[in-house]
């Protein structure tokens, strides 16, 4: 087993997916903030909000005012600079810590995909992905063919990671009896051509999609490794991903998505997709005569590097094996607590909506007022708290701090809450006696969210 | 040779999904389970919406007429006459307030028909120059029907003090004006609202089947929850009795001027509210498709509790609650202010019943920034 390891680490591979990948990945993350930037999004979802909520650990991340234009403009350019393979170390490292601050800023607008995204920005700093088809190489004079496989492995895996355990999450008798939320979801889509009043609105299609959405997230790594079912696989990828594009909101992320899955196929394809990248720079009149590059056979690790990076994405695999199983830590129904739901590739899983509004109580005298939430949230702010307990917690001591602060004594902040999950009745989901500024943030369970009235069985 | 391959399967995946969805429509007809949301938007507009608009209009001409009546002559019988008609074109109001889209959401046209409590100050400086603005957002609180409430019946402590400041006192041509354009300025803006229904929105709100933030259905529901919670269930109970606040407000009830129609006019409003979500068609008995229509289609298909008649019985349930109250709210927060509260709880369950499980259920977004999901 340890030969084997160690041959494993030894062996070459073409770098053509490594740097086709790295250039797909920044386009797209250029591509991406610039959407977001012109969507109007840093204003409504960072500036315009008087509160944020934020990470446990990470409270001290703030929105830095008209600072944060930077930090998107340093995301974009960081972007492009992975793109192009330009000083490509310190473009992607940019990436991740600019990326990363972003999403930290404010949890309302926590994506599964943007986590993928910092996870992978991560990932890609230690890989040597400007070896070749880059303006480092140009720069260096010189260029690799080959890298040890295991950095391109490094990428399957956490693809293979995200879309498994995208999979195990849905053996769930929510998903695959009830055929919930799909049940909800897609006969609301009625407005999509062709199938919108008609196959979304029957029964069967939905628990189609539901068991279908289930096979696919847990075969398509294997599918797309073995080169036999790859091309269909690749096919499923492209069909699967425009279609969820078609029926939900979910941005970029399914061009980002199938982009990557290209990683998988042999180097020849990636030769002709470098070839097709260069023929168009060559159009747009890029003839300046490069002096030729010293092609190096294979790319090899300092030593000394290669001794850290190793155990550090071995440590870093298992913890991303094991961070989605921490929810068996808690008691209680994980959809109904969500502890431990985030950072765990748990996508499109449930529909849940809540109506939580605050009482603050002066102690003494038992004098209480009703919070109107608009005064201090967004809409989507508001969306999002109503059914997240740590929202609601750090929402009830923001409402706490800031009516001390306007002179008000002896406060008790209570929260009156309703949460329907899945198409089930609405049901209390804290409890209404319970002075929440005298809780505290923690990663221990909340003994204050009253247990779910039914039952979800499976993973 | 792969790729002609790649593209084969595509085509073939493509073809059988495609397949699947078009034998479907191949009969020419609608699947009989799929609900026809064009005729719940028709239903609203051409039997509830336009209707109600229809007959605020007619309202506020009588009271326009009966203003005239008035100002031509200002005496006891004249005062009484244009009172009353007041509160009929008031009771009216109830029924539209809710429709705050199209040209009511463009101009504003609610808050400046029903924002109270008015700025007694605002008033009466603009009576005493002479000069003024109606459509100005500074003169929000000096307009509509809380205006005329306190025209009518707040100038004086009695009907004689009231009279003079139309007839004797100083400035008393000042005041007849004011009365006039305030109730010129509603017809106006009513009549704006309902030309643009009819000539023009009225075909783009049917049309508009999206199930985006701006599609009708999503709107519309945005708008009748949006007002229950606010317009009905806030600024008529909640605020004057003190939820929001460390004492309660018994000034700022609707109509606080004229004293004794508070309860009146709440009643309609829940009425109102509670025949649009059935489908009631407006001064007739017919129904139509509403939310209670598509509740229990989306019933067939989910499972679940019976939705709209839990929303009906809570309905139920507050209005019971309110007719135990005093005509007059101000009143009855100064005398017994747990009877206000206990109505706005029951009211306050409908609120969750209508923004938890029915939005989950029809898949109505509520926010409108429309940020990605996962």
């Amino acid at each position: 087993m340890g030969i084997d390891l160690n041959t494993y680490f030894r062996k070459q591979t073409d770098v053509a997916p490594l740097v086709v990948f790295r250039m797909f990945f920044g386009v797209m993350m250029f591509l991406s903030v610039l959407r977001f930037w012109a969507n109007g999004w840093i204003e409504k979802l960072y500036l315009e909000p008087e509160f944020h909520f934020t990470y446990y650990g990470f409270e001290w991340v703030r929105v830095p005012g008209a600072y944060t234009y930077l930090i998107f403009l340093l995301c974009a350019l960081s972007a492009l600079g992975i793109a192009l393979g330009y000083r490509y170390k310190w473009s992607v490292l940019l990436f991740f810590l600019s990326f990363t601050y972003i999403e930290l800023m404010d949890k309302t607008t926590y994506l599964n995909h943007y986590y993928f995204i910092s996870l992978l920005s991560f990932l890609l700093f230690f890989l040597p992905a400007a070896a070749r088809f880059s303006l480092d190489a140009q720069r260096q004079g010189k260029l690799y063919l080959k890298v040890p496989a295991w950095n391109i492995d490094a990428v399957k895996l956490m693809l293979g990671i995200v879309y498994f355990y995208a999979g195990l999450a849905k053996i769930n008798s929510d998903w695959l009896f009830r055929a919930m939320p799909l049940k909800i979801w897609l006969p609301s889509k009625f407005d999509l051509p062709l199938i919108g009043d008609s196959l979304l609105q029957q029964e069967w299609f939905n628990f189609a999609m539901s068991w279908a959405g289930m096979i696919y997230d847990l075969a398509i790594p294997f599918l797309l490794l073995y080169k036999r079912t790859r091309l269909f696989a690749f096919a499923l990828v492209v069909f699967f991903h425009v279609f969820t594009r078609v029926l939900f909101p979910i941005g970029m992320f399914p061009y980002i998505m199938i982009v990557s899955a290209l990683i998988f196929f042999d180097a020849g394809v990636h030769h002709r997709i470098m070839e097709i990248v260069k023929r168009i720079g060559t159009a747009l009149g890029r003839k300046r005569p490069t002096p030729p590059l010293q092609v190096i056979p294979e790319y090899r690790l300092p030593i000394l590097q290669e001794k850290l990076i190793k155990p550090l994405l071995m440590v870093f695999f298992v913890i991303q094996l094991l961070l989605p199983f921490r929810y068996l830590l808690y008691p209680g129904e994980l959809f109904w607590t969500e502890e431990g739901f985030r950072f765990s590739w748990r996508v499109m899983l449930m529909d849940k909506v809540g109506y939580t509004t605050f009482t603050i109580v002066d102690g003494k005298t038992g004098k209480s007022f009703e919070v109107d939430n608009t005064d201090f949230l967004t809409s989507f702010q508001e969306k999002q708290m109503s059914f997240q307990p740590d929202f609601i917690l750090e929402y009830a001591h923001y409402l706490g701090d800031h009516f001390k602060a306007q002179g008000h004594q002896n406060v008790e902040v209570y929260a009156r809450s309703y949460v329907a999950l899945n198409g089930r009745k609405s049901t209390p989901f804290v409890e209404e006696d319970r002075d929440l500024y005298k809780e505290k943030e923690s990663f221990k369970h909340k003994d204050w969210i009253i247990p779910f009235k039914d039952e979800i069985k499976g993973l | 040779m792969n790729f002609i391959k790649g593209i084969t399967i595509i085509t073939v995946f493509m073809a059988l999904v495609g397949c699947s969805s078009s034998s479907d429509g191949d009969g020419g007809t609608q699947p009989a389970d799929n609900f026809d949301r064009q005729a719940m938007l028709e239903h609203w507009a051409d039997n509830i919406i336009i209707p109600a608009f229809e007959d605020l209009q007619l309202e506020l001409t009588a009271l326009s007429a009966a203003k005239d009546d008035f100002v031509a002559e200002p005496g006891e019988a004249t005062l009484f006459a244009l009172r009353e008609q007041w509160l009929e074109a008031y009771k009216t109001w109830q029924y539209v307030e809710m429709f705050n889209i199209g040209q009511a959401e463009t101009m504003f046209y609610a808050f400046q028909m029903n924002i109270y409590p008015v700025t007694v100050a605002d008033i009466e400086s603009n009576i005493a120059t002479g000069t003024y603005d109606l459509r100005s957002v500074n003169n929000n609180d000096a307009v509509g029907f809380p205006a005329m409430d306190y025209l009518l019946h707040g100038l004086g402590a009695d009907d004689a003090e009231i009279l003079a400041r139309y007839t004797t006192a100083e400035g008393a041509e000042g005041t007849r004006k004011y009365l006039s354009d305030v109730t010129d300025e509603m017809l106006a803006l009513t009549g704006e609202v309902l030309e643009d229904w009819r000539s023009n929105y009225r075909d783009t709100f049917v049309a508009n089947l999206n199930n985006n933030a701006t599609g009708s259905v999503n709107k519309l529901t945005n708008d009748f929850i949006f007002y229950y919670e606010k317009g009905l269930r806030a600024n008529k109970f909640g605020i004057p009795a003190g939820n929001f606040s460390a004492t309660p407000f018994p000034e700022k009830v609707e109509a606080y001027y004229s004293t004794e129609v508070s309860k009146t006019l709440a009643l309609n409003a829940l009425n109102a509210v509670q025949d649009f979500f059935n489908g009631k068609s407006y001064g007739t008995s017919g129904t139509g498709s509403s939310f209670t229509a598509y509740l229990d289609y989306l019933r067939e298909l989910q499972g679940g509790d019976d939705l709209s008649a839990a929303i009906n019985q809570q309905l139920n349930t507050a209005r019971e609650q309110i007719q135990t109250l005093d005509d007059n709210f101000s009143r009855q927060i100064e005398t017994d202010n747990t009877m206000m509260t206990k109505a706005y709880d029951e009211l306050q369950k409908a609120v969750v019943l209508l923004k938890v499980d029915m939005v989950q259920k029809l898949n109505i977004t509520i926010d409108y920034v429309d940020a990605d999901g996962d």
